[in-house]
């Protein structure tokens, strides 16, 4: 376990900025202590110095996980977010997304959200803004890329994509395996 | 097409094609009908004739009659070709008709007593043969006995042989089960007949001979009235009698029935039949057992037949049989063919329990609260949606989790802040609810030996949003070595999985002696590591839960009393009010009293997996050196920080410690040898050490020492005692690594530590120790 290099936060960041702003720094100093990230395998994990202090008595390959995984950077050091971030960038999500009850399941999928399934959606998004996908009982269920700007959303036809899908809570069942 | 019921129908009769016919559904239906309903008929001066003779012939030998059919047709044969008048009750008019008409027709005149005799062996015999199988019918029989009694007056009924041999038994059968039934069956058809034959004026009393009513030959009638009328009462009381007999003769079947019935295709009726009936027996055992036959043939044929019936392997059974009274097994057997109701657990980090409940409801499932016990617990019964995919599971609303296991984290209440340790966390329900209890607060560090199940712990904690845990993969036995001074551990061990038999049915016919031991040594390492890794001053905690979800002692209640013995814990209330309370005592072995603070729980009596749970607390970090410190270099290290003693101190301790030591050793000795296995294991570690330690005769004398005084660690100062010894050990040794081996292999050998010095080396020891420990 190590702690970010500059130019990995910066990536990081940038790819968290796209979803809570600038936010990120109510992530970082928070009123319950201090937290940080750092780089274990690849993945990136968010925690406390608490249990940073206890995780560093773990040897490396014995440990799995700490605090809670945001995503992880690929071969080609681009940083991809995971699923099991959505905790974190849900509170603080500048542009979200209402998904009507039946296309809920749709999307839970994988499936991107058609114009159909669109409930409501921030105004001002832009294209290509992240977004944070919620059911209507405001449940948050993943996050991805808005597709149209909302001033195209109310007037393009019901079939077209509205929003990307990137990640959705679906995956603890489907993709298991890759959450480590 | 359905037959219309039309009274003004008129029915044509005699020879022809239309009397040949159908008819309508009331003539045909009338042909069933008539014969079952009708009361006990009047009878005709011969009919009762008929039943004087009866009544004398009640026991004559059947195997005269089963014999009979076998002689071939004769005249007095000929009843059994003519077609049974009434076809639903097969078995018992046509039995009854049968016996009692071959008796009748072989032997006149006897006196009923002999029958009665005669009657109770023969029948013996015709059970022996057959075996309860037609118990129920021959119930029914009974209770038509009086019904049929004369239904047959008419010398040219014919009824159906073949069912003479089984209707032997079948009474008996009949006569078992109204004894079983406290003769009320009996009673009431005792009562008929006495009615039907006061109005006949006939005296008799007997069911078996109402049963066995038929045709009696005119001759007889009239001197049988006269000694039925006086033997009424007698016969009553012989009937009686009989019938208990019979129930006695729940035959245990011979050899060759047993395998006869391995070769023939399982009857699981019967077997389940026969299982009940050996219970009943063995429950009643003075008053129903059979002449001759031991308890112990009893039991075996009872553990053979639920071998077969559910389908366990016989050390499985034997084990069950010593856990469980035998009122208790079957219902624990047929709970394990049956699931446990599916529950959840609400995650109070993310939503509350009434907010869950009514979403789930809106979605289309039926759910309820889980009990008073706990606060976020439901069971589900029924669902139109998975409910393991539902987007409230999927956004970590709830945790698909057994009741059972809700139990050792209600045990072990975490607070806010502290330090837990799960030691077998996969595949994460109880840390997550660990966590929910805390408030994401504290840490939690959660491991497992397997890497596989780890992703599910992963995927559970992010799911429920737990932050503050950390997920390792280590065997538990390293653990105290990576990290220690927790404030609470949870140890759910690996076990034989015998309490979740429902689940995982494989473990009925899989789990042999050698498993179970095999667990068990596992378990008693792990918690041995568990207790190193609990801080006992932990300001908030120094708890341990042991938990399984086994029945089994050697899993269990052996465990947790081997701890107690190699470690300063001490049990203390789980805080579960409900549950069966831990053995004190099982077989042969003896346990802590203290035991009886753990909870059992079981399938049949509360409806969770089978499981056991204990809360252990530390009282003292230093571990007891003598009795197998697994870890010496975690053994020294806290006691160094103890508070030091003089030496001089020391033996006059170690003299009270071998004054206490006498209540405990009579106890460690039966421990000591309860241990078995584990002992011994540590005994064959430890002859190589005591070779090197007994270089000199101080040494010697150190490890006796040790030894002893060790005992008397677990008298009231264990810390203090402790102290004396490893320090007055270490004082004696010049070389450190040295000592830290030698004594390591001296403490374990509970078995050598007995050795007592004599009062003159005792003294000599002193003065040796005396030297070093004043530096």
């Amino acid at each position: 376990m190590r702690p970010l290099t500059e130019e990995e936060t910066k990536t990081m960041f940038e790819k968290l900025s796209k979803y809570i702003g600038e936010n990120i720094k109510l992530l970082v100093d928070r009123p319950d202590g201090t937290y940080c990230f750092r780089l274990h395998n690849d993945r990136v994990y968010y925690m406390s110095e608490k249990i940073l202090k206890l995780a560093t008595n773990i040897s490396r390959d014995k440990l799995v996980s700490v605090g809670t995984c945001f995503g992880k950077f690929t071969k080609t050091t681009k940083f991809r977010l995971h699923i099991t971030a959505l905790d974190f960038l849900a509170p603080y999500a500048k542009f979200k997304v209402w998904v009507k009850p039946g296309a809920e399941q749709s999307f839970l999928y994988g499936n991107h959200v058609l114009k159909s399934g669109l409930g409501r959606i921030t105004e001002n998004t832009e294209q290509y803004q992240g977004v944070v996908v919620y059911s209507m009982a405001d449940v948050p269920l993943g996050f991805g890329v808005a597709a149209k700007s909302t001033q195209e959303c109310r007037r393009v036809d019901p079939m077209s994509i509205v929003v990307f899908h990137q990640a959705d809570v679906g995956e603890f069942i489907r993709n298991e395996d890759t959450l480590t | 097409m359905g037959r219309k019921l039309d009274p003004t129908n008129k029915v044509k009769r005699g020879p022809g094609k239309k009397t040949k016919k159908q008819q309508g559904a009331e003539t045909e239906l009338a042909k069933f009908i008539t014969d079952e309903e009708t009361g006990p008929k009047r009878l005709s001066s011969r009919g009762r004739k008929r039943a004087a003779k009866r009544v004398q012939n009640s026991k004559k030998p059947k195997v005269a009659a089963e014999e009979q059919p076998k002689k071939g047709f004769t005249d007095e044969n000929s009843k059994w070709l003519k077609p049974a008048k009434r076809k639903r009750k097969i078995d018992e008019p046509e039995s009854e008709d049968d016996s009692d008409e071959h008796w009748e027709e072989e032997e006149d005149e006897e006196e009923e007593e002999q029958q009665q005799q005669k009657g109770g062996k023969d029948q013996g015999k015709k059970g022996a043969k057959l075996g309860v199988k037609k118990v129920v019918e021959e119930k029914k029989k009974e209770d038509d006995d009086d019904d049929d009694d004369d239904d047959d007056d008419d010398d040219d009924d014919m009824v159906d042989d073949y069912g003479t041999l089984e209707d032997g038994s079948g009474e008996e059968a009949a006569e078992e089960e109204s004894d079983g039934e406290e003769l009320l069956p009996i009673e009431r058809a005792a009562k008929k007949a006495k009615k039907m034959k006061e109005a006949m004026g006939l005296g008799s009393d007997d069911d078996e001979e109402e049963e066995e009513e038929e045709d009696d030959d005119d001759d007889d009638d009239d001197d049988k009235e006269e000694e039925n009328k006086s033997d009424a009462d007698m016969d009553e009381e012989d009937t009686v009698q009989a019938n208990i007999d019979e129930m006695d003769q729940f035959k245990l079947p011979g050899a060759e029935e047993r395998e006869k019935e391995g070769v023939l295709p399982l009857d699981l009726k019967s077997i389940h039949q026969r299982i009940k009936d050996n219970i009943d027996v063995l429950c009643n055992f003075s008053t129903k057992r059979e002449e001759g036959k031991e308890r112990a043939e009893y039991i075996s044929l009872l553990k053979k037949d639920l071998c077969t019936y559910y389908s366990y392997n016989y050390f499985l059974i034997e084990k069950l049989i010593d856990l469980f009274p035998l009122s208790e097994l079957v219902d624990f057997l047929e709970a394990n063919e049956i699931q446990r109701p599916v529950t959840i657990r609400t995650n109070t980090l993310k939503t509350r329990r009434r907010d869950l409940a009514q979403a789930l409801i809106n979605r289309g499932v039926n759910l309820d609260p889980l009990g008073k016990w706990s606060k976020v617990g439901l069971v589900i019964y029924d669902s139109s949606v998975p409910v393991g995919a539902t987007p409230e599971y999927l956004s970590g609303q709830y945790m698909l989790q057994g009741a059972s296991s809700f139990l050792p984290v209600m045990a072990l209440s975490p607070q806010e802040g502290e330090s837990v340790l799960d030691m077998s966390s996969a595949p994460g329900g109880k840390t997550t609810y660990i966590a929910q209890l805390m408030r994401n607060t504290g840490v939690i560090v959660a491991n497992d030996a397997n890497a596989d199940r780890l992703k599910s712990v992963v995927g559970n904690i992010h799911r429920l949003g737990v932050t503050n845990t950390v997920i390792c993969n280590y065997d538990g036995r390293q653990f105290p070595k990576v990290m220690g001074g927790f404030d609470r551990v949870l140890l759910d061990a690996p076990c034989s999985g015998t309490g979740v038999i429902a689940k995982d049915p494989a473990v009925k016919t899989s789990k042999d002696d050698t498993d179970i031991h095999r667990s068990a040594h596992l378990q008693k390492e792990l918690i041995l590591s568990a207790i190193d890794s609990v801080n006992a001053e932990s300001t908030t905690g120094g708890y341990l839960i042991y938990c399984t979800c086994s029945i089994m002692v050697e899993e269990n209640e052996w465990v947790v009393d081997y701890a107690l013995k190699k470690r300063n814990v001490k049990l203390v209330p789980t805080g579960l009010d409900f549950g069966k309370e831990g053995f004190t005592r099982f077989k042969e072995r003896r346990f802590h009293p203290s035991l009886k603070l753990s909870r059992r729980f079981y399938p049949h009596s509360h409806n969770m997996d089978g499981f056991f749970v204990a809360k252990l607390k530390k009282f003292s970090n230093v571990i007891p050196t003598a009795p197998a410190a697994k870890e010496e270099e975690n053994a020294d290290a806290p006691e160094a920080t103890v508070v030091t003693d003089s030496p001089e101190e020391k033996p006059a301790k170690s003299d009270k410690t071998k004054k206490t030591v006498p209540g405990k050793a009579g106890d460690l000795k039966k421990k000591t040898q309860a241990n078995g296995t584990a002992a011994k294991k540590i005994a064959n570690v430890k002859p190589k050490g005591k070779k090197d330690s007994l270089a000199g005769p101080k040494k010697a004398k150190v490890a006796k020492m040790d030894g002893e005084t060790v005992k008397g660690t677990k008298a009231k100062k264990p810390a203090e005692k402790t102290t004396d010894e490893t320090k007055a050990s270490k004082a004696d040794k010049k070389d450190g690594s040295r000592f830290e081996k030698k004594q390591g292999k001296k403490t374990k050998t509970p078995l050598k530590a007995k050795n007592r010095i004599g009062k003159n080396k005792f003294r000599k020891l002193k003065h040796m120790l005396g030297k070093p420990d004043v530096e």
